[in-house]
């Protein structure tokens, strides 16, 4: 691995100061997926600041009737949190669906959602990649690209947001908070992942000298007609071809409400409003469904090797909106698909 | 003729830091070892304390054959710098049995033939130590699942899983 400076930091407001006086610095939480970056030598930091210790690791209610989750909450201690595994189970689910065991006790909260695209190129050093380089040029786009994006995607870039545990907070309309020089500010999450336009380099609108200190969950958490439903090309510790997150509040047969996000398929957890608009006041079957997913893949595109994904997407979506509906959740452990 | 362009890697070239002094508790025994701040867990412990029962595969998080309790919680050791686990309490394979006793899941692995060439076992026996304090899995299925950080190339995991439910049937 290459060489770099460590130190720690003693709270937030040194975090911040730290990681302005060096540019080149990067904080370090669980580092599951930067040391791996830095045995590729796709990051190389100058300085690792470690926030591992700082005091960022409750799960709480808010005065809203929601939840604020520190940034340093493991991903399995969150899955298993009663507020989580109760209230917003579509969020538990999610998280399960993703990595293993040990790399779920390690990675943090804040850390999931900054993890870099799995994209073969952005990590081989050896091929051109405008997110590791920016004006290089974009060697999926050409290349190998099952795994790539349908949508949202640019000339630059048609890598993937890896997360699961993203799509989950993007349908529950989760909040970023975050703290720099400046003091606090809130991110929707819908703002907080970047398409990647002409600046693949930038995952986030997160500032160089920012850092996440906390998500906050709406007090809506869909904990009756919910689903996370991931595609993938084994059946555990893979990333999705495509996954879905479902949540409907039901009126009988009626949808009062809709959320539905894609992950595996855009440089950011997918949503779209009209998709979920065009739910609203259905009633919930296969052909509200199916209207549905042809509304959120409005603009897909598939490139050579990739275009499966946008039938799969649109049976995962009508699936994943039965299950919902229904009440039947997929399970993460029994995969079959019911 | 124009002086030759430094090689990128000499131009960002970052001081070398002085070693950190870490402690830590490995199988019982404190340690205290200087490390650079980028050794990771693994090769500290086969390196540094010649515990070279916790194996080397991918080095990328990707095949739990580095697996190790830290805390009682079971990670991989090869994306850990050992630096951040200063003052924890980490137990190997080799921590495992107690008094000349295998542990159960040794013991379980052997009555089972749950491995083949043997190079994954010590992280599958410290996985599943861990899939056991945690208590979550009930089912075969359940066991699958959270065993799944946990690659045998030999296919011994129908072994694997029977091993690990004889232990839950005696716990």
């Amino acid at each position: 691995m290459i060489n770099f400076q460590y130190a720690r930091a003693a709270d937030v407001a040194d975090a911040v100061r730290q990681i302005a006086a060096d540019p080149k610095a990067k904080f370090i939480a669980g580092g599951t997926n930067l040391i791996d970056l830095m045995k590729e030598e796709v990051e190389r930091p100058s300085r690792l600041i470690d926030i591992s210790r700082l005091p960022l690791d409750n799960v709480e209610e808010t005065s809203g009737g929601g939840v604020r989750i520190g940034a340093l909450v493991p991903n399995s201690d969150l899955a298993h949190h009663p507020l989580i595994a109760q209230r917003y189970p579509i969020l538990a689910s999610a998280i399960l669906a993703g990595a293993s065991a040990q790399l779920r006790n390690m990675a943090s909260t804040g850390g999931n959602l900054l993890q870099r695209t799995r994209c073969y190129y952005f990590y081989d050093i050896a091929t051109p990649c405008n997110k590791r380089e920016p004006g290089t040029g974009c060697s999926a786009v050409n290349g190998v690209n099952r795994m790539h994006a349908i949508l949202g995607t640019s000339e630059s870039c048609i890598a993937t947001h890896p997360s699961d545990m993203c799509v989950a907070l993007a349908a529950l309309e989760a909040k970023v908070l975050v703290a720099g020089p400046g003091g606090q500010r809130t991110i929707a999450f819908a703002d907080f992942h970047r398409l990647p336009g002409d600046t693949p380099h930038r995952d986030t609108n997160l500032e160089a000298n920012e850092i996440v200190t906390a998500i906050e969950l709406p007090a809506r958490g869909f904990a009756k007609n919910y689903t996370y439903l991931k595609i993938r090309d084994r059946l555990s510790y893979a990333f999705a071809l495509v996954s879905v997150a479902a949540a409907l509040e039901l009126d009988g047969q009626a949808i009062k409400e809709a959320r539905l996000a894609l992950g595996g398929v855009a440089h950011k957890p997918w949503r779209d409003v009209n998709a979920e608009a065009s739910l609203r006041g259905q009633a919930a079957n296969r052909d509200s469904f199916a209207r549905a997913a042809e509304a959120l893949l409005h603009g897909a595109k598939g490139y050579a090797h990739n275009t499966f994904k946008i039938d799969l997407a649109r049976r995962a979506i009508v699936r994943a909106l039965a299950q919902a509906s229904q009440g039947t959740p997929q399970s993460q452990s029994s995969k079959k698909i019911r | 003729m124009a002086p030759a362009k430094p090689h990128q890697s000499a131009a960002v070239a970052i001081p070398v830091p002085d070693k950190i002094s870490v402690s830590l508790n490995v199988n019982g025994v404190d340690v205290q070892l200087d490390l650079a701040p980028w050794t990771t867990l693994l090769d500290a412990l086969r390196d540094r304390l010649n515990l070279t029962g916790t194996k080397k595969g991918c080095d990328h998080g990707q095949c739990g054959a580095c697996t190790v309790l830290v805390d009682g919680r079971r990670i991989v050791s090869c994306l850990t710098l050992a630096v951040m686990k200063d003052g924890s309490k980490v137990t190997t394979i080799e921590g495992l049995a107690k008094d000349g006793m295998l542990h159960p899941l040794q013991q379980a692995f052997i009555d089972h033939d749950a491995f083949q060439c043997g190079y994954c076992t010590p992280g599958q026996i410290c996985s599943a130590a861990g899939l056991l304090a945690e208590g979550r899995a009930k089912t075969a299925d359940e066991i699958r699942e959270l065993m799944s950080g946990n690659i045998c190339r030999c296919g011994a995991y129908p072994n694997i899983v029977a091993a690990i439910q004889q232990v839950m049937g005696h716990s």
